[in-house]
């Protein structure tokens, strides 16, 4: 194997899919039943008429698994398209997070302090606590996580990865 | 797709739909078992003539009869079953048939849709069970929906890389009047298979080849499933070349075995000069196969030299564990002409002298004999279960009707597949990617069924044939003449020979204790029984079961110790074959060591 083989990357793959029952549970299953990671899932339906769903995956592997991924997924009879959009030109991935942070005095300041900088926005608040919301790409959100650990942080829930590709592209 | 299909009209209930959409599709003939949900469509058979119905003796049987039935015929293969267990006994054939990728259609029953969730009787979640054991199911919850699933179900089987689709039917759609439309010719929404290959890619192909000094076609299963024509094609575009030819346990029959530039099958079990001609090649061809672990042995030594093009109609079997040169996603029949075609136009002269060579290199490699075997011919020698294969095919080559061979799985499969030659596509039924004890008995009914005047041999070991033994009232009852022709050693050979090379010798629940008198069994069924116990009696015993048009089973009593060579051990090389018993190294170990704890591993 070459070194290109062997090294792993990250794949951001967006799959539509027709919205029947079953479908999301297909592809997790061929992501277990083959081995494969999943990082990050998201999916809802996209179409007006809700008849086709958007799923998007972060996944790693290498290569060759990779490239296999994208092929098996492509094989399911209810997928119409796979994109891998770490691979087809530049794209903006982005996930929300709503963040639980609980303290009092300078740690409770603080918080509120580094949220602004962070463009994250208050939805919540009591005496003893924020809920912060704050979208951007994953580097962010952890980065935002990090910082909030010390002061007081709670509870997190996350979206997963939403992705898209720059420009008049669009995945049909 | 469903909006723009005119309704036709009105069926009485879902069931009567139901066979509508089968005989719509040209089925005329199903392999099933009754029970509580499917109630309302065996009520509805009662009441037509237009599709039979063979009642098998368990749901697994059903779906190998229908697999046999598929590969001898190239149709759908339908099954249908209860829900519940009915459903759950099914998944061992659907798993078969999806690993072989043989179009199978299986309708299950299911409990009423306002139960479904309720743990009612004879309930199983049979769409989430057969999710990865099909390559797609459908629970029908609506009676609309029905038609179209019946046909898309009929599509999504047998285009593509074909597969066993399932239908899931909840008792109350089968009972409810249901609107029928016919099979439509709009295409699927989202399943488009690709069968037409890239042009630019052939071309390619067809360069490297043309520049081969040392080339090989390995054909698969691939070349079976596009159909008869795709085999013309193939020996078409072999002698065109005249590259030397192998083939993968499923793809046996597509080049005809007579022919000289066949050299065998490939793999574990397969032929010297086949095995040799992989590992030393610079350009391969694999036409329809899928580089599976037992072709080709341990991937870091595989074929290493060579530039490799390879023909797949499934785009996720390219590269998947073998990387390639020139990757081709097209049907096989298509493909060939293509390559044909573009081997014509492109004006690069061969060199022939290079290949010619090559063939002399591979002459050298053939005369090694790698199947040979001693049969000792003194009065009351012990039967080689290789020779019994060798006479059985001698017998059959002598009769007027066309033979049909299916397997069980093990020792006798292998030696089926290297002595018994198939020179015409489909008539070589075997369990290779399951490896399913307990396939080929079933799978003899259904090509039996197929194929009513055809001679149709199972041939089997002791232990496999009893994984299915209950159907031999199947055969009684339909009067299918199929001849079971058991390699008896009294052990699961193959299990035993891995226990002997590779186990120090621990014959660990390997040897079949208790075995039934299978003559007397044979007759208990409304069968003939034969037995052949020494060499004087194999000649006889096959030629009276080939002469008895009933159901017959031959207990050949063969060698206990046989093992079956060449060899590959797992994690060797494919230069790096066992040729013979004198190749064995002491117990637990191989030949120096060339099985490590790494191939141990491995299956």
């Amino acid at each position: 194997m070459t070194e290109q083989n062997i090294a792993l990357r990250s794949a951001t793959i967006s799959v539509l899919v027709e919205n029947e029952s079953g479908v999301l549970a297909r592809v997790i299953g061929l992501f277990s039943g083959r081995g494969y990671n999943i990082d990050s899932l998201t999916v809802a339906p996209v179409e007006r008429d809700r008849s086709k769903s958007r799923i998007t995956i972060v996944t790693s592997g290498t290569e060759m698994v990779i490239e296999q991924i994208k092929a098996q997924l492509g094989r399911l009879v209810p997928v119409y398209r796979v994109q891998d959009l770490s691979k087809e030109g530049p794209h903006l991935a982005r996930e929300l997070a709503l963040i639980k942070v609980v303290g009092t005095g300078e740690a409770r300041q603080e918080a509120l302090r580094l949220a602004d900088a962070f463009r994250a926005r208050v939805i919540d608040a009591s005496t003893e606590s924020f809920i912060f919301e704050l979208t951007g790409a994953t580097d962010k959100l952890d980065a935002f996580l990090d910082l909030m650990r010390p002061l007081g942080l709670a509870e997190v829930s996350r979206t997963g990865v939403a992705a898209i590709v720059r420009g008049k592209a669009t995945i049909e | 797709m469903d909006g723009s299909i005119k309704t036709t009209e009105i069926m009485k209930s879902g069931a009567e739909a139901v066979l509508r959409a089968l005989k719509d599709q040209g089925v005329d003939v199903i392999f099933g078992y009754p029970g509580g949900a499917v109630l309302p469509i065996y009520d509805a058979i009662f009441q037509q003539n237009a599709i039979r119905h063979i009642l098998v003796r368990h749901e697994q049987a059903a779906v190998h009869a229908a697999e046999g039935y598929a590969r001898s015929t190239g149709k759908v293969g339908v099954v249908l079953v209860t829900s519940g267990p009915g459903a759950t006994n099914a998944v061992t054939g659907l798993v078969d048939a999806l690993m072989d990728s043989i179009p199978i259609v299986c309708l299950t029953g299911q409990v009423p849709t306002h139960l479904i969730g309720n743990d009612a009787f004879q309930e199983a979640d049979t769409t989430g069970i057969t999710r990865q054991a099909t390559k797609h199911n459908y629970l029908v919850k609506r009676s609309e929906d029905l038609s179209r699933v019946m046909h898309e179900a009929f599509h999504v089987a047998k285009t593509g890389r074909p597969g066993p689709v399932l239908i899931d039917l909840p008792k109350d759609i089968l009972i409810n009047p249901a609107p029928y439309a016919e099979p439509s010719s709009q295409p699927h929404r989202s399943y488009k298979p690709r069968t037409t290959p890239d042009a630019r890619k052939v071309a390619e192909a067809v360069a490297l080849m043309k520049r081969a000094e040392r080339p090989i076609v390995y054909s698969g299963g691939g070349v079976i499933n596009a159909g008869p024509e795709a085999a013309k094609l193939l020996i078409e575009f072999v002698r065109l070349t005249g590259f030397p030819c192998t083939s993968t346990l499923m793809g046996l029959g597509a080049y005809p075995a007579s022919d000289p530039q066949f050299l065998g099958m490939l793999g574990m079990h397969g032929t010297y000069e086949a095995n040799m001609v992989m590992h030393g090649c610079d350009v391969m061809l694999n036409m329809g196969a899928r580089f599976d672990d037992r072709v080709t042995g341990r991937l870091n030594a595989f074929s290493q030299g060579s530039k490799k093009i390879h023909v797949d109609i499934d785009p996720s079997s390219l590269n998947k564990s073998v990387m390639v040169d020139v990757g081709i996603v097209g049907d096989a029949t298509e493909t060939l002409r293509a390559l044909i075609a573009a081997w014509k136009a492109d004006t690069h002269p061969q060199d022939r002298e290079a290949l010619a060579k090559w063939w002399q290199q591979i002459d050298v490699w053939r005369s090694k004999n790698s199947l040979r075997f001693t049969q000792p011919h003194d009065p009351g020698s012990i039967i080689k279960p290789q020779y019994a294969i060798e006479r059985l095919y001698k017998a059959t080559r002598g009769q007027a009707k066309e033979t049909y061979v299916t397997t069980e799985v093990g020792q006798h499969q292998m030696w089926a597949a290297q002595h018994f030659k198939f020179d015409k596509p489909n008539r070589w039924m075997t369990s290779g990617g399951l490896g399913t004890m307990g396939y080929g008995l079933p799978a003899a009914m259904g090509v039996q069924v197929a194929h009513p005047d055809a001679l149709v041999i199972d041939i089997a070991g002791e232990a496999s044939i009893l994984m299915n033994i209950q159907e031999m009232g199947t055969l009684a009852q339909y009067r299918l003449p199929v001849k079971i022709f058991i390699l008896n050693n009294q052990y699961m050979g193959m299990v035993r020979q891995w226990q002997e090379l590779l186990h120090g010798n621990r014959y660990s629940e390997s040897y079949s204790e208790a075995l039934p008198d299978f003559v007397k069994l044979a007759e208990s069924f409304h069968a003939v029984g034969l037995r052949a116990e020494k060499v004087e009696d194999l000649d006889r015993v096959i030629a009276e079961m080939l002469a008895v048009d009933r159901p017959v089973i031959a207990d050949i009593c063969v060698d206990q110790k046989e093992n079956v060579f060449p060899m590959i051990p797992s994690g060797a090389a494919h230069n790096e074959m066992l040729l013979g018993p004198e190749h064995k190294a002491n117990s637990g170990g191989y030949n120096g060591g060339s099985v490590t704890d790494e191939g141990l591993v491995l299956v």
